[in-house]
């Protein structure tokens, strides 16, 4: 047994470092650090600066662009780039497309949309989800039906994290009402500025806007955009499920919100005394840190037997409910450590509550109540336990 | 033995949420809390007019009420409203001006808003630590410190501070004139606010003031504890009601077994959540006032926080929205936990104190 990198591991870490010491941008990391919502601008900016190094395609292989890095060098890089408070690396085009139309994709496809993915000039949405179909995911209903050398899209999806920003959106389309509902799912590249699409803004819990409703009213979608086969389109989603689950613990996260937390547990007194030395705030933020250390090792486990079978398994559902619950967590500690400066609200009206509370810690509580998604998303915590149950335990 | 209500206070109850559901809606109640001035002052004249602040004050102080259940009664009520207005500033008042023996007629009627200053940012649960200082000026005196987080302090026109005269706790009447104040509103909804006191002159209202102030903080933290009893049965019927009307999988999510077990724990949880604040509530004017306060706001700090997170994650995405009511309760329930004391603070005096 060892539990440490190998040598080049460890040089490619150091790399990374460096990378990071040199190349990010210090307005970039205050923002990440303090969770104020970054803009367009920003997160392009970052997109930027790794595709310059060669570094933002980390899902693809070298021969189109990408980093070719294996399970293990993809873990460096992404808890790397979160202790040293990166922006997150926008997932839609680069880590899930990209994947499913280097698999699926025609020739054609690929050499129109990759390129354009790396730098920057198209920023992709994810289209699954609608109001009546969630964890039900086959249930969707939006249609695509064939009319000549066009489908005609009607429908309408939900939840489109950061459309706002999009050009692009992939979507998950009904072609066919026979067979099971999984059967007649099919994978559609759709422009946004096709007529007929109408996007309206969801405001999130604590405010910020981050989600979208889409609204496909005849909207007619050339049938060259159609990836992979039609009625295919379940299979493509199971595909890029896996991919979506190799950085799933977000072991990076929870470290980097440990470093805060310690940071604001010994700057926050209480009768003079560092919240970090008292009894049992002290308690909860070890038994935090004990959490959080098993997980690293179950993580670099389960990366492990990746690195071997080539993709992650079944075990990925269980980095997903136990990593959320201890980012979740973290946040809760965040939250809590502030006492009362926690409620004002970070808003136009108070023009950042900096006076207030001490630090970047003015978005913690915001910050707590936004994380509650992680547990909902990319397939609840509750699907994940019925996964789980059913194929890993056989019950 | 008897759990029920008095008529009286059933009555006021019965009053109380009828009037909240039809004036305080949801969509009022949306715009009211998120937007200066934190609260609807003609809404806060007509709850004055119902008794809302009467209930709150003993016969001898010119109310109709004072005990634990009437402060629960009243709170519960704007619990199940999740009401922003700044009641809480007016009980935590009148406890401290009926202590000092002065009046408060004007506060009763809701003509003048009082805001307790008393927590700051390096004490602000446990108020042995507090850092604002009285020196003796003429007649008066003058007071100089921060105070952080002043529930109310928003409107406020009249404050009630906890400053150290000689090393000793007093409390003091100050204008909020000769104050600075920075109003804002909260994440969960209502407004506070900073006061900064820069030798601002001020009356004695009580040298020693200690006994006073845990008074009035116990009293606001048991309405505290029945507020979030109130949130926390409409968060139970929202998420219920959801189970059953939410279809997935060709059937209601509440046939689900994975959460049929937990929106049975949570009901239990809740009704453990009922009877700590109803001990507390029989406790108010014992020797155990404080100590079953504390219990019952550790207890609730753990329950509220359960059912805030419960409820929203057994919604899915819809309860992560703005525009959905669960969210609104989340937050306020979560936050309960910040103020007067959260649930590590009032451990810590459980711990600290013997039982009687
Ligand atoms: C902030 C945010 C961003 C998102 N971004 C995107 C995006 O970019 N693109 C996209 O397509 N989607 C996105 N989603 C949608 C997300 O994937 C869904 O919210 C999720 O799949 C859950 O679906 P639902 O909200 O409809 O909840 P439902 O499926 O209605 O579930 C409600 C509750 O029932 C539980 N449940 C459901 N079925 C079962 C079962 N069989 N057994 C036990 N419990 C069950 C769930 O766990 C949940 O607790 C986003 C969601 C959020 C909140």
């Amino acid at each position: 047994m060892d539990l440490s990198y190998s040598e080049a591991e460890r040089a490619f870490q150091d790399e990374v470092r460096a990378f990071l010491k040199d190349s990010l941008p210090k307005d970039l990391s205050d923002k990440v650090r303090a969770n104020i919502e970054l803009g367009r601008e920003d997160m392009v900016r970052w997109h930027a600066i790794l595709n310059a190094r060669g570094w933002l395609a980390s899902t693809w292989p070298k021969d189109h662009g990408g980093t070719g890095w294996t399970p293990v060098e993809r873990h460096i890089f992404e808890e790397e780039c979160a202790l040293a408070f990166a922006p997150r690396i926008v997932p839609f085009g680069v880590h899930m497309l990209g994947p499913v139309l280097l698999k699926f994709g025609s020739e054609a496809q690929k050499a129109s949309f990759l390129p354009r993915i790396l730098d920057g000039t198209d920023w992709w949405c994810q289209g699954y989800s609608e109001p009546g179909a969630g964890s039900d995911l086959a249930s969707l209903k939006t249609a695509a039906v064939r009319d000549g050398a066009d489908y005609v899209v009607n429908g309408q999806k939900t939840w489109t994290t950061l459309g706002q920003h999009a050009n692009k959106i992939f979507c998950l389309v009904r072609t066919s009402k026979d067979g099971k509902p999984q059967e007649g799912i099919s994978f559609l590249l759709i422009d946004l500025d096709t007529p007929g699409i109408e996007m309206r803004p969801i405001k999130l819990i604590e405010g910020g806007h981050e989600v979208n409703e889409v609204f496909f009213t005849d909207v007619r979608v050339p049938a060259s955009n159609l990836v992979g086969a039609e009625n295919q389109g379940w299979t493509i989603a199971k595909y890029l499920l896996t991919h979506e689950r190799t950085n799933i613990a977000g072991v990076g996260f929870s470290a980097a919100a440990f470093e805060q937390l310690k940071i604001i547990a010994r700057k926050i007194t209480r009768g003079g005394r560092p919240l970090a030395e008292t009894p049992l705030f002290a308690a909860r933020m070890a038994q935090t840190e004990i959490d959080l250390e098993a997980m690293k090792i179950t993580n670099l486990r389960m990366l492990s037997e990746a690195q071997k079978n080539g993709a992650p398994g079944l075990e990925s559902s269980m980095l997903k409910i136990k990593g959320t619950v201890i980012r979740q967590t973290l946040n809760d500690l965040t939250r809590r450590a502030l006492g009362p400066a926690a409620a004002p609200f970070p808003s136009e009206d108070l023009d950042g509550n900096a006076a207030l509370v001490p630090g970047d810690f003015a978005n913690e509580a915001a910050e707590y109540f936004n994380n509650r998604k992680i547990s909902i998303f990319g397939g609840s915590n509750e699907i994940q336990r019925n996964i789980l149950s059913k194929a890993m335990l056989g019950l | 033995m008897n759990f029920e209500m008095t008529d009286d206070r059933r009555m006021l109850s019965d009053t109380l949420n009828r009037y909240l559901a039809g004036k305080y809606g949801w969509e009022h109640r949306a715009k009211a809390a998120y937007q200066a001035p934190f609260h609807d002052p003609a809404r806060w004249a007509e709850l004055s007019e119902l008794g809302v602040l009467m209930a709150l004050a003993p016969e001898d102080q010119g109310g109709f009420g004072g005990a634990g259940f009437d402060i629960t009664a009243v709170f519960e009520a704007l619990g199940r409203a999740i009401c922003p207005e700044p009641v809480l500033a007016a009980l935590l008042s009148s406890r401290l001006l009926a202590a000092a023996g002065a009046d408060q007629e004007a506060l009763l009627a809701g003509a003048v808003h009082h805001a307790a200053a008393l927590g700051e940012l390096d004490a602000p649960y446990d108020l042995s630590g507090i850092a604002t200082t009285a020196r003796k000026d003429g007649e008066g005196y003058r007071l100089s410190g921060r105070k952080s987080v002043v529930y109310g302090g928003h409107v406020a026109e009249r404050f009630l501070v906890a400053a150290l005269l000689d090393g000793t706790m007093a409390l003091f009447d100050v204008a909020a004139s000769d104050a600075e104040v920075t109003p804002y509103g909260m994440i969960d909804g209502g407004g506070a606010a900073e006061v900064f006191l820069d030798a601002a002159p001020a009356t004695l209202l009580l040298a020693e003031a200690g006994a006073a102030v845990q008074d009035a903080l116990d009293a606001g933290t048991l309405a505290l504890c029945a507020e979030a009893v109130g949130a926390m049965d409409v968060s139970f019927d929202i998420t219920l009601d959801y189970l059953k009307s939410r279809k997935q999988f060709g059937t209601t999510i509440g046939s689900f077994q994975a959460l049929q077990h937990r929106m049975v724990d949570m009901k239990t949880e809740i009704e453990q959540a009922r009877s700590i604040t109803i001990l507390a509530a029989s406790r108010i004017g014992t020797g155990a006032q404080s100590r079953s306060v504390s219990m019952a706001k550790n207890l609730i700090g753990r329950t509220a926080k359960l059912v805030a997170e419960d409820c929203v994650q057994m919604h899915g995405g819809i309860a992560m929205t703005w525009e959905y009511q669960m969210s609104h309760y989340a937050k306020r329930l979560v936050m309960i936990d910040h103020q007067l004391g959260d649930t590590d603070h009032h451990l810590e005096r459980v711990m600290a104190t013997r039982g009687v």
